[in-house]
């Protein structure tokens, strides 16, 4: 009897192994290539514009035993370490945050214009967010920590309000997900409004930090944001299976043997957190979330199994790219990101709501 | 022998409001119960609760002889598959993906589908005729085709009890032939305890060995299709004249209204 090849017999038949191999690996040097690219401009373009390939040289230069003639301005160093390189990997990560998170979320309520700050859950993040700081502002180290940690708080009790309200019967309709979704950051909005009429110092900061202007610079924001996206990040890239059993609908899931209320309790508090620390360290940036995920879904289709990391990916290109919009559009004058991705976002959220009505998307 | 699915004087309804009381039925292997009764009278109640998402209000389902009220959802999947309408399914998915979901309860929480996994839904997707649909998207099937997929899907559960509700609702006439040919085939060549439910009494009468006739919430007469299906049973449940002479090919009772 031939023996039979595990790989090709799973497959079907032999001529689609390559098939398959190439559907899963492209997307990947895309995406990849697209977010090292996007880095590199992010770190290069700015009042003082750094080459890329000083970039590349600057870098390899840290390394040890690395013998690379230094043919650039020293000061070029401390720009690149102290203020570009932490704002692009501050960025990256937030850009990374949302797009996972959209993804989940969209997945989690099966319903294609979900997206942490159209629900409320960015809104609900900053009013604590804005809370703690009003009581330790400015940032201090301790701030660091606590402020994800209540931004968290305050982004599952807005998700846990907007499903309530949103929920009609077994179904999450896409109408009342976006009222409640409205309704709910109206009011936190306002809240958070109020906190920073109250404290008179520093509003300017904490409305451009609002705005999505990330104000807070340096390392330190990135290193206390990497644990908090760490854990929510495995978890997310880790139910995708689950993920698409959900888009069956709950009754379906829980008849092939998922645990249902389990893996959704899970599901929301990861991508939660995940979009909380966003919030946290970048303010509240729109429609990243929502553009991110459709985009990625159009191209290599709904399998939340790719679909998350590829979000994840494609969500900090797309953020390092509206950054440096934002950044070089009305130089030397710096935009909030936030402007910028809502400008971008809003048209194609409209956009997504007229094909919503034609067309089934799941 | 040992009742793969056993509703033991079993209350059913939604909150405290039953729908249906003291159900009392047994399901033995090899066997396709057709379950049939007007509009509204609780059959797909029926299903919901024999697959766990519906606890019962009074009385215990046993799935070969074990409780399913202390069985987790894994457990219940393993041994019991449910085939819902055709036309819930996401459409981008395609058949392969949708069948190894089926596979779901033996999968941890961060488990992918192993080799096994992969070779049982070959197995299936072939058993069902599908497999030549194993990249294509479900969206693009027919409703037959799309059908067959959600029954490889239960199978690749490797179940004892199959639940079937309205299989053949959105079928034409030659699909709805072609699947409940399958589902009859399968109880037979694997032992399936097979409950289904279908509003066509004549294909009940075709592809069921005992039919169950619910009327005001309750099991009115179980039994041979041929002894269930009468004139004066189905008049007055229906609230119709109905006529059953004999199936000219078949010789299953043929239901005329």
């Amino acid at each position: 009897m031939e023996k039979e090849n595990p790989l090709i017999s799973a497959s079907g038949h032999p001529g689609q192994l390559q098939g398959v191999r190439s559907r899963f690996l492209t997307p990947w040097i895309w995406v990849g290539g697209g977010l090292i690219i996007m880095a590199v401009l992010s770190a290069a373009i700015g009042p003082v514009a750094i080459p890329p390939n000083v970039i590349f040289k600057i870098l390899l230069s840290r390394l040890p035993f690395a013998t690379i003639e230094v043919d650039w301005p020293s000061t070029f160093n401390t720009i690149l370490y102290q203020i570009r390189l932490p704002h692009t990997a501050l960025i990256a990560l937030t850009g990374m945050a949302l797009g996972a998170s959209g993804a989940a979320y969209q997945g989690l309520f099966r319903n294609p214009l979900a997206d942490p700050y159209i629900i409320g859950v960015a809104s609900g993040a900053g009013l604590a967010a804005v809370l703690t700081m009003s009581i330790q502002w400015p940032s201090t180290t301790l701030g660091l920590i606590t402020i994800p940690a209540a931004a968290f708080t305050g982004a599952l009790i807005t998700v846990g309000i907007v499903y309530l309200f949103a929920r009609v019967g077994r179904t999450t309709p896409i109408t009342t997900l976006i009222l409640a979704g409205v309704a709910v950051s109206t009011f936190t909005s306002a809240l958070t409004s109020l906190i920073m009429l109250l404290s008179t110092d520093e509003l300017y900061r904490a409305i451009a930090w609002l705005m999505g202007g990330s104000a807070l610079g340096g390392w330190p924001p990135v290193l206390a944001a990497l644990p908090y996206l760490f854990v929510g990040l495995a978890v997310l890239l880790f139910l995708g299976r689950p993920l698409n059993v959900l888009q069956f609908g709950d009754e379906q899931a829980l008849q092939l043997g998922l645990n249902v209320e389990r893996y959704k309790l899970v599901i929301v508090a990861a991508s939660s957190l995940v979009a909380a620390t966003a919030v946290s360290f970048s303010g509240i940036i729109g429609f990243i979330g929502l553009v991110v995920p459709h985009l990625v879904r159009l191209l290599w289709g709904p399998d939340y199994r790719r679909l998350i990391p590829l979000a994840t990916i494609v969500g900090g290109i797309v953020l390092l790219a509206s950054d440096i919009v934002a950044r070089t559009i009305l130089a030397p004058r710096e935009l909030p990101v936030g402007i910028v991705t809502a400008v971008i976002g809003a048209p194609f959220f409209l956009w997504l709501l007229r094909r919503a009505k034609q067309v089934r998307f799941w | 022998m040992i009742a793969r699915l056993r509703f033991d004087n079993t209350t059913i309804g939604y909150g405290q409001k039953p729908v249906l009381h003291s159900i009392s039925l047994a399901v033995l292997p090899g066997e396709v119960l057709g379950i049939v009764g007007p509009n509204g009278v609780g059959k797909s109640t029926l299903i919901k609760a024999a697959s766990g998402i519906l606890p019962p209000i009074e009385g215990r389902i046993f799935i070969n002889n074990n409780d399913i009220s202390r069985l987790s959802p894994s457990e219940r999947a393993r041994d019991l598959a449910v085939v819902p309408q055709a036309r819930q399914l996401p459409e981008a998915f395609t058949t392969r993906d949708v069948v190894l979901m089926g596979r779901t309860p033996y999968l941890g929480w961060f488990a992918g589908e192993s080799e096994v996994d992969h070779r049982i839904a070959d197995e299936v997707m072939s058993k069902t005729a599908i497999a030549h649909l194993a990249d294509r998207q479900v969206g693009e099937l027919s409703g037959g085709e799309q059908q067959r997929v959600l029954i490889a899907r239960a199978l690749a559960q490797t179940p004892s009890v199959l639940l079937l509700d309205e299989p053949t609702a959105h079928l034409d006439l030659k699909h709805q032939d072609e699947v409940l040919k399958l589902v009859r085939e399968l109880a037979l060549k694997e032992d399936f305890a097979v409950v289904i439910t279908l509003h066509d009494l004549n294909l009940v009468a075709r592809f069921s060995d005992r039919v169950a006739l619910l009327s005001n919430g309750r099991v009115r007469d179980v039994g041979d299709p041929a002894q269930v299906l009468t004139p004066d049973e189905l008049g007055e449940v229906y609230g119709v004249e109905i006529h059953v002479s004999s199936h000219p090919i078949h010789g299953t009772p043929l239901v005329l209204s």
